[in-house]
């Protein structure tokens, strides 16, 4: 107990001939009273106590010790999934232990929850680690040859010749080509269709609004069979680019139309109002206010969009097929693309195939990276400038 | 003569918000029983200050802090003290009114007991709410509606009901960061009366901006004040009386005059 | 004399004029004009083409119906050459392997939702929520090579070790003796357990971001109530970041549930085809609608593709009215406002 006088309590009342602030008033007492010399620098409150970081290691180190000892010859199950498991399953129980013997009920189940949300991040996080990794890593001896770039599969056959022959020229090139015809054809009906929505509106906004939202539910590979049924069957076409980049398109437009929409409604509505108030049309209003604003929402759109249906594998099992020479031509014959060349490779059970497709899907990975990366660089700009 | 040891005191507290100060060496003794008033423009630290009592400043991350506050003599800051037994002993009402409001009034009540893990007994339960409730002011007009959404009430029925959840946990103080500025006056008057009710039973430290209000529910008050970009300190401290009708600083005498704030 | 102005009272008329709003020609120039026109042409053309490939998938139910009659639902088996088929057993399929995959990832996905919103340091926080969206962004064919190649050898021990110890639960049941030394792997593989954990990977990336807006969503004052009362972190988030988020964990669930049901290529890559009821989803064969379209739709003759047309209108469906609710769910719940799904 510490005894407190009545000096103490009006420790902060100045002296009534003058007004120096407290502060300065302390600072002087101090110079004089080098025992009472009140300190300002600022105290650290570790968030982690000595006892968390001990209870927490303690329990993972002894977990690891006491699974090594029993794991093979006590339990006698193998394998390094099961040892992982074990270990973990062991030290939430250690660690439950050891705080439950410190601590009351709500800090330990505080401590478990914590101990549970990052097992589910780590082994989601692992998991998209190994994807990404062992893509990579399958993919590089096919990667690493300049012909996997230059060549196409004609004249070389993908199970028994080596890897320093054939490339997947052709499917670059195709999913290039139907891809970009199908962005040509889905980026004008997408944003026209958002601005229609954002900027124009009227009595059938909320109808088309609805239809656009509900097409996004279309499974992709129900697309595909809609083309096939209508274009390859119904119409007599054939198989061919075009009507691959019109599935793609199919899935496309409403993804565009969607985000685009969303990006097109986060412009302030005062900016559209400061520009008709100055006298501009609707059109100049939306052509040099409200699109420049949007203009990295809508490029995210846009790059989401095309990474999207690059990768879309399933229409193209319908409307395409797996060729193995070059064709630049989206009206006649069908083109190969990577997602399809990863599937035919994978499916013919052969290594060296499977080693090709796993470069090309190496290729799609680091596509859709690039995309993602350019993304994010402009949605940093965007936060920069905002 | 040895006094008992104040329920809350703070020694030389300084706060840091990153590398601007806020505070600057406040001290104050908060004493028993008693209310004290925390007054003073805006922007002078008081909030801050309010929060350092209960440990809330740590949670922004750039916030730091010197000095010491001493709960009936141990500091809270201390490496040993666990942060939400601190918080249970010295609660918390908000300027603006925070109820859950996917509890009913009920289990609003007991919240803070389910979050610290104190057992009670359904028996007890029923009686401590009514308890909780009648000592918050608000048992008479919510006693038919128990198992009703919080949010369903007034902005003034939520903050006494604020009130009541802080009291389930029986703090031996009560913190109260301007309870009464997002009320209106009625309500404002409702709460004044509870907080005199309470005084009897808990040590109240309240910080308001409205000078009546620390004239007519305060017995001890501490007017803050920071020069222009300058960290706040308490100018001057002392019975509430005093503080208002005898100012010892010529910029108390202005402040409690009205001549700016 | 001056003349005064107020009116005569011979001019005032014997009824008060009424207040009638007038119509307001706005007066457009050309260019607008045509701006309103273009636009309004390109959302009504979108609106037909888009609106007319539902109405044509439905269209298709009619002659599947009238050629193969009801039994197009109960029936099991899908044998274009004896042109008996039916989609009861690809109907339980795809189901099943988009409960695994829901049932497995939900609860990470809430729970990876959890540690970024709430246990994540700062700096760490930005980079993945980055994760999340690159997570989703990984085309399916991608995470079907993981599924087949990486995973499925792995999970068959998992799906052993299911058997052996809760093989007493009839849907981890399998026909064969797990608890042998030789155990026959084939009974575990492409199996419908395996296929949901390859497809949980897609769901999840939707779902927790989902969940992770709506978590950060949830209100300042109520989550410094919660500490205020002496709570801890986890006492906060139990009151205060759930109860707000319902209405996004729901709905972010919805949505993964859809995208798990029409989930084709990893399907296709890892599962053997088999037209039987059962439940038993560690054992070897399964098939979903999406797979059957996949793979039967070269040998189909034009009735067959009727039929596939119709089973796929029927997920198309599915995955439009489970979108629809789990929207209704996200923009009826206290987080709705600032949430787009």
């Amino acid at each position: 107990m510490v005894a407190v006088s009545d000096e103490d309590l009006f420790e902060d009342e100045l002296d009534p001939s003058g007004p120096p602030l407290a502060s300065e008033r302390a600072f002087a007492e101090s110079k004089t009273e080098s025992k009472h010399e009140p300190e300002d620098q600022p105290r650290s409150l570790p968030r982690k106590t000595l006892d968390d970081r001990a209870a927490l290691w303690g329990s993972a180190l002894g977990a690891v010790a006491f699974v090594w000892v029993i794991y093979e010859h006590v339990l006698m199950w193998s394998g390094t999934l099961g040892f992982i498991v074990c270990v973990w399953g062991v030290f939430v129980a250690l660690y439950f232990a050891v705080s439950l013997s410190a601590h009351p009920m709500p800090i330990v189940i505080d401590r478990m929850a914590a101990v549970v949300a990052a097992s589910g991040a780590l082994l989601i996080g692992f998991a998209l680690a190994t994807t990404i990794i062992s893509t990579f890593v399958k993919g590089w001896p096919a990667v690493h040859h300049l012909n996997f770039y230059l060549h196409d599969m004609g004249g070389v056959s993908p199970g028994t010749d080596p890897l320093n022959r054939g490339g997947v020229r052709h499917a670059m090139i195709g999913s290039a080509i139907e891809a970009g015809i199908a962005t040509l054809i889905s980026l004008p009906l997408g944003l026209g269709t958002a601005i229609y929505l954002s900027e124009i509106g009227g009595r059938s906004t909320t109808l088309i609004r609805t239809v656009v939202e509900a097409m996004t539910a279309l499974p992709d590979i129900l697309a595909g069979l809609f083309v096939y049924v209508l274009m390859v069957i119904l119409l007599g076409l054939e198989k061919s680019g075009f009507a691959v980049a019109i599935a793609l398109s199919v899935t496309m437009v409403p993804i565009i139309a969607r985000s685009a929409e969303v990006a097109l409604r986060v412009v302030p509505s005062g900016l559209r109002e400061a520009s008709l108030a100055l006298g501009s049309s609707r059109w100049q209003t939306v052509w040099r206010v409200v699109l420049p604003t949007a203009r990295s929402g809508l490029a995210t759109a846009l790059i989401l969009g095309i990474a999207r249906i690059t990768g879309e594998t399933a229409p193209l099992l319908i409307v395409s097929a797996a060729n193995t020479f070059t064709n630049v031509n989206p009206l006649h014959e069908p083109m190969n693309s990577l997602p399809l060349y990863i599937y035919s490779g994978v499916r013919s059970g052969q290594p060296l195939f499977i080693s090709r497709a796993y470069g090309a899907a190496s290729l799609l990975l680091v596509l859709v990276l690039v995309l993602f990366i350019i993304t994010r660089l402009l949605a940093r700009k965007r936060g920069r400038r905002s | 003569m040895t006094m008992p040891v104040s329920p809350l005191r703070a020694e030389n507290v300084s706060a840091w918000f990153g590398n601007r100060k806020v505070l600057d060496r406040v001290s104050l003794d908060m004493p028993a029983k008693t209310v004290t008033a925390l007054i003073g423009p805006s922007g002078c630290g008081k909030s801050t200050f309010l929060r350092i009592l209960n440990r809330m400043h740590e949670s922004v991350p750039s916030a730091k802090l010197a000095g010491e506050v001493r709960l009936f003599g141990n500091d809270i800051y201390d490496a040993g003290q666990r942060v939400t037994e601190t918080r249970k002993r010295i609660g918390m009402v908000f300027q603006k009114p925070n109820p859950f409001p996917a509890m009913s009034i009920i289990d609003n009540v007991t919240a803070g007991l389910k979050l610290t893990g104190t057992k009670v007994s359904r028996s007890e339960k029923a009686e401590l709410v009514e308890r909780c409730l009648r000592r918050g002011g608000l048992w008479d007009e919510v006693k038919d509606r128990l198992h009703t959404s919080g949010s369903s009430l007034s902005g003034g029925q939520q903050q006494r009901l604020c009130i009541a959840r802080s009291l389930a946990v029986e703090p031996d103080v009560l913190l109260m960061d301007e309870p009464c500025s997002a009320l209106d006056p009625t309500s404002t008057y409702r709460i004044e009366q509870t907080i005199a009710e309470l005084a009897p039973d808990v040590t109240i430290v309240i910080v308001t901006h409205n000078m009546q209000q620390a004239a007519r529910v305060s017995q001890q008050c501490a007017f803050f004040l920071a020069a222009q970009s300058s960290p706040g300190v308490i100018v001057e401290s002392g019975p509430t009386d005093q503080v208002f009708d005898n100012p010892q600083d010529q910029r108390t005498s202005d402040y409690v005059n009205g001549r700016f704030g | 004399m001056i003349d005064t102005l107020w009116p005569s009272e011979v001019d005032e008329p014997d009824e008060p004029e009424l207040d009638r709003p007038r119509t307001i020609n706005p007066g457009l120039d050309a260019s607008d004009r045509v701006f309103r026109f273009t636009a309004r042409s390109i959302g009504f053309f979108v609106l037909v083409l888009t609106g007319s490939i539902g109405l044509f998938l439905g269209y298709q139910a009619v002659p599947t119906v009238r050629h193969y009659g009801l039994s197009f639902f109960t029936q099991t088996q899908w044998l274009p050459e004896r042109d008996k088929v039916g989609i009861a057993a690809i109907t339980l399929g795809t189901v099943e392997v988009a409960v695994i995959a829901l049932a497995v990832g939900f609860p990470l996905a809430l729970l990876c939702a959890l540690y970024i919103s709430e246990y994540a340091p700062a700096w760490l926080k930005s980079t993945l929520v980055s994760m999340v969206d690159l997570m989703a962004a990984v085309p399916s064919i991608i995470y079907g090579l993981w599924g087949f190649f990486l995973l499925q050898p792995r999970a068959l021990y998992l799906s052993r070790w299911l058997a052996s110890y809760f093989g007493w639960i009839p849907i981890f049941k399998v026909d064969t003796d797990p608890r042998a030394a030789f155990w026959a792997q084939t009974q575990f593989t492409s199996s419908a357990f395996i296929a949901g954990l390859c497809v949980a990977m897609m769901v999840i990336p939707l779902a927790c971001a989902v969940m992770l807006g709506v978590f950060s969503q949830a209100p300042l004052g109520e989550r410094e109530a919660s500490y205020a009362l002496g709570s801890t972190r986890w006492g906060m988030i139990r009151t205060v970041v759930l109860p707000f988020g319902r209405g996004g964990i729901i709905g972010g669930t919805m949505l993964g549930l859809g995208r798990a049901l029409g989930e084709t290529i990893a399907v296709l890559l890892i599962i053997s085809p088999a037209f039987d009821i059962k439940i038993a989803i560690l054992s070897n064969g399964t098939q979903t609608v999406s797979g059957l379209i996949a793979g039967s739709f070269g040998e189909a003759t034009s009735t067959q593709l009727t039929a596939l047309l119709a089973a796929g209108f029927m997920l198309f469906l599915m995955t439009i009215g489970i979108n629809t609710v789990a929207a209704v769910f996200v923009s009826r719940s206290r987080s709705g406002t600032g949430t787009d799904i």
